[in-house]
């Protein structure tokens, strides 16, 4: 019996893409908690894994490899930074450079000079922290169909939705026309100015991403977007004052929650506060929307898991931080190799249940022997 | 289920209305085409269905449109979604979805039908149109003819009762664009579907319809039988040009019918004589080997082809055989990955893009791409600059083409027919002698055709090669000397034009399949009666 539906529950689908995001904000917010090199260098390895084993061979999948290479350049420059910009804080000289004296308006900045191993080192940390985190992020991305995202928002936020996903398919097309339009531009030779060229290119790009934002707009007039009565203007008030306010609550909250030395009674019963009056607004505004959804994401047993993995990792990485806060963010003024305690790893070891607890993706949208011959190739950027 | 009142449209700074006391009733399950040349007020006419005309893109309706008793005034076009269904002229541009299914379903949602309904129809719709195998595919990587059904579809879920169809297969191959009109004739006899549909290429469809109108270029429209519409219109398919030669009546419609009355006509003909072919003709181009490659994927493989000094040559072909890649890689501009190519003595890719135009002249697909400035008088300049040619030469041209453009129009305000005239103008100003054209007759009527057919002659007269693109089979006929047809790539006839499309079935022209072969076209069974 258990085990029957334990299969059904496997088949290969799409999970919801809420859950995969509870999930990787849950990492990051574990994340933004440490400055430890070895639990961020863990944490990373654990969404690697999930991702490489959960992705589908979906467009935005395949992105994932650009938040890793954005998350080794923030390390870059952060380490670079210290180097260029004073990192004499410390003891331990590594590096002497000569210092590049500034004029007295720019007091306070210093170019070159010392560099210590205390400074670099804090650079590092700081990089790997935020780099962590774009990873989290990334792996959000990877795992779950943004576009799929926006349909599962509250309906009252349909039309933010839409209009995200109308901007999200133009987009595309805008860099297709512009190299349409450049090997178009070709063929009339090279004549003319540098402002003339661009000119050439620009202009009709524009014409063409006009046209097509308006043909757009017509075929959805004409398939019925937007049939859901216009609201009178007190409701409209109201879903607006509601959800506003609702958001800076919620707003607030996060922001006490995270930093720990503002009071604990703002944080809490604010982020709850906040809360409620967003979703009552949410609430106020769905109930005029009359519209429903071609095969919704269900939330199944799968899901839970993943998002519980998630908030199970941050709320962790919380209770340790008050137990041991020395391992979660080594020292800077004495140097010695950081050490690792056993709870925060094992914490973030449970990051690693949507790898297994998970049925796999979706068999891809094209596969590639059932290719049209005529299928357009993606844009390649030379 | 469709009526017209006195409806007269007018375009806000322009003094003629588009349409003009414009009077008829559709009724209930009839196929009727909207019929007129470029620029008529077609489009104006079918937009008024469903409000976008004047809702939209604004103007002044005078008169009532109603549908299903209900007139477009009184709401917006999104209250009609549920009775009318509206296809736009590039499928592609109006997708607001990914994938076919989600594509599929996206009038039901806005609709607010319960999801176990909108699961069975999406199912019934993907049936009705052959398209099941696609359900998962991203609608960007579906052909063209993939995507007019689907377009087709994501309409029919919403159960209108009325269908409207804006040029449904003019970006079509032959056999695309059969597929297409058999699904539509198909939802009007099983689901008694109302279907307005306009069309350049009348010659596929007339055979279909229960009633023309003929939008003419005053904005009036005349509605009738089709066999006593076509005696008179200025535009007809070949077959009706054929039957008011022969003077048959009442006009044949279908090529079964044509050929039944022709069967004892066509003996007192005396058949053209052959084509002469001028072996002896330099060549201007010569490719051997030519690879064009996209990743994984072979476009252009290792064709071999040599353009002969006045001779125009068709390119054909199903939608992706190869047939863009390869010219653009004859030009130099384009990737070419192998093989190579001369053109008066020079490998076109070698040299600098403004040396390579002097040698062949490419003109795209979408030709508009190559116009930017705010007049034809300051593109004409420009062009003359480009190509080093003095000053006024590219007016000249574009004035033997298509007389009568005003300096100070604007490029946009051209025909479709006379930006082709232009930007060929422009390109021919660097006196190329070998000349490119992609998919030339889109969206031009049989008029304009005719036109281009000439202007295309008078540059083969002048000792230049011309390479034409194109699925019209019906164009081809009437301009090509000799046609290549490319599958995968690869070049697979290369003959004669009699040769090569006479016999084939999905590439005969309607004369030569009433006539048999070697006629061609209707100029030729003219010129064998000695009509002038």
């Amino acid at each position: 019996m258990v085990g029957s539906q334990l299969a059904g529950n496997l088949l290969p689908r799409d999970l919801h893409p809420l859950a995969w995001w509870v999930w990787a904000l849950g990492l990051a917010v574990a994340a933004s908690r440490t400055t430890n090199p070895w639990l961020l260098l863990l944490v990373t390895a654990v969404v690697v894994h999930v991702v490489v084993s959960r992705r589908s061979d979906a467009p935005w999948a395949l992105a994932f490899r650009m938040y890793v290479y954005l998350g080794l350049t923030i390390i870059a420059i952060r380490v670079f930074f210290r180097f260029v910009f004073g990192g004499a804080e410390g003891t331990t000289i590594i590096l002497r450079l000569p210092e590049i004296p500034l004029p007295v308006w720019a007091a306070g900045i210093r170019l070159f000079g010392d560099v210590s191993a205390e400074s670099v080192l804090g650079g590092l940390y700081d990089g790997m922290r935020l780099a962590t985190m774009v990873i989290c992020v990334g792996a959000a991305n990877a795992l779950a169909n943004p576009k799929r995202l926006l349909k599962s928002m509250p309906s009252a936020l349909y039309e933010i939705g839409t209009t995200v996903t109308v901007a999200l398919a133009v987009f595309p097309q805008l860099a297709e026309s512009t190299q349409r339009v450049r090997r178009a531009r070709a063929l009339r030779g090279t004549g003319g100015s540098r402002f003339e060229v661009l000119r050439s290119i620009v202009v009709p790009v524009l014409e063409d991403a006009l046209d097509r934002s308006l043909t757009l707009a017509a075929s959805m007039d004409s398939r019925g977007y937007g049939r859901t009565g216009s609201p009178s203007r007190a409701s409209r008030r109201i879903t607006g004052t509601l959800m506003a306010t609702g958001l800076v609550g919620v707003c607030v909250g996060v922001y006490s929650t995270l930093d720990g030395t503002t009071p604990a009674l703002l944080a809490t019963p604010m982020l709850l506060a906040g809360l409620g009056l967003a979703v009552a607004g949410f609430v106020v505004a769905g109930r005029r929307v009359e519209r429903s959804q071609y095969r919704p994401d269900r939330w199944r047993a799968a899901e839970l898991a993943t998002a519980l993995s998630g908030i199970a990792v941050a709320v962790a990485m919380f209770r340790t931080s008050s137990v041991d806060p020395t391992n979660l963010n080594p020292s800077l003024t004495t140097l010695s190799w950081p050490l690792l305690a056993w709870p925060p790893v094992l914490a973030i070891l449970v990051g690693l249940l949507p790898a297994i607890a998970t049925p796999p993706p979706a068999p891809p949208h094209v596969g590639l022997d059932d290719m049209p011959d005529d299928a357009p190739i993606p844009a390649r950027s030379s | 289920m469709i009526r017209f009142e006195h409806v007269t449209v007018t375009y806000p700074r322009r003094s003629e209305p588009a349409l003009r006391d414009v009077h008829l009733t559709i009724g209930e399950g009839e196929l009727v085409l909207c019929a007129g040349r470029t620029g008529a007020g077609k489009s104006t006419l079918l937009g008024a269905v469903n409000g976008l005309v004047p809702h939209f893109t604004g103007g002044r309706l005078e008169g009532r449109v109603s549908v299903d008793g209900v007139a477009t005034s009184s709401r917006p076009p999104r209250e009609f979604a549920h009775l009318v269904g509206v296809v736009r002229q590039n499928p592609l541009a109006g997708f607001v979805t990914d994938t076919v299914e989600e594509e599929l379903a996206y009038s039901m949602e806005q609709l607010g039908v319960d999801p176990q309904v909108m699961r069975r129809r999406v199912e019934e719709t993907l049936d009705l149109l052959g398209i099941a195998g696609l359900r998962r595919r991203a609608l960007r990587q579906l052909s063209g003819g993939q995507q007019q059904r689907v377009a087709i579809g994501s309409v029919l879920t919403a159960h209108p009762r009325v269908l409207v169809l804006d040029e449904p297969t003019s970006a079509l191959d032959p056999t695309a664009a059969e597929d297409v009109l058999a699904t539509i004739a198909r939802l009007v006899t099983d689901l008694g579907t109302t279907v307005l549909l306009a069309e350049h290429r009348m010659e596929r469809v007339v055979p279909f319809i229960d009633r023309l109108l003929f939008v003419e270029a005053d904005g009036t429209v005349t509605d009738g039988e089709p066999a006593t519409q076509l005696r008179r219109t200025s535009i007809a398919p070949p077959i009706v040009e054929l039957g008011r030669l022969a003077g048959w009546d009442p006009l044949p419609l279908s090529v079964r019918d044509a050929r039944r009355r022709a069967s004892t006509w066509r003996d007192g003909l005396i058949p053209p004589p052959p084509a002469a072919t001028d072996t002896e003709a330099p060549a201007t181009l010569e490719a051997r080997g030519v690879v064009v490659r996209y990743g994984p994927k072979v476009a252009v493989r290792e064709v071999d082809l040599t353009l002969a000094a006045g001779e125009v040559t068709a390119l054909m072909g199903r939608n992706g055989s190869g047939k863009s890649s390869l010219l653009w890689a004859l030009q130099g501009s384009g990737p070419r990955h192998g093989g190579s190519v001369g053109a008066g003595g020079h490998d076109p890719q070698r040299l600098t893009r403004s040396q390579a135009r002097r040698l062949v002249g490419l003109v795209p697909q979408d030709a508009a791409d190559l116009l930017y400035l705010e007049s034809v008088d300051a593109e004409c300049a420009a062009g003359d600059v480009e190509s080093d040619s003095p000053p006024g030469s590219c007016r000249t041209l574009l004035d033997a083409f298509a007389p009568g453009i005003r300096d100070e129009a604007h490029p946009r305000d051209l025909s479709e027919g006379q930006k082709l005239a232009l930007v060929l103008a422009v390109q021919l100003s660097a006196s190329p002698r070998v000349v490119l054209l992609d998919e030339p007759t889109r969206g031009l009527d049989y008029l304009a055709k005719r036109e281009l057919t000439r202007t295309v002659r008078a540059l083969a007269a002048t000792g230049r090669s011309v390479v034409i693109a194109t699925h019209d089979v019906e164009f081809v006929a009437g301009v090509a000397d000799r046609v290549v047809v490319m599958a995968e790539g690869e070049i697979v006839t290369d003959a004669p034009v009699a040769d090569a499309i006479a016999g084939s079935p999905a590439f005969a022209p309607q004369v030569a399949k009433v006539l048999g072969s070697p006629w061609l076209t209707v100029d030729q069974v003219r010129t064998a009666l000695g009509v002038a």
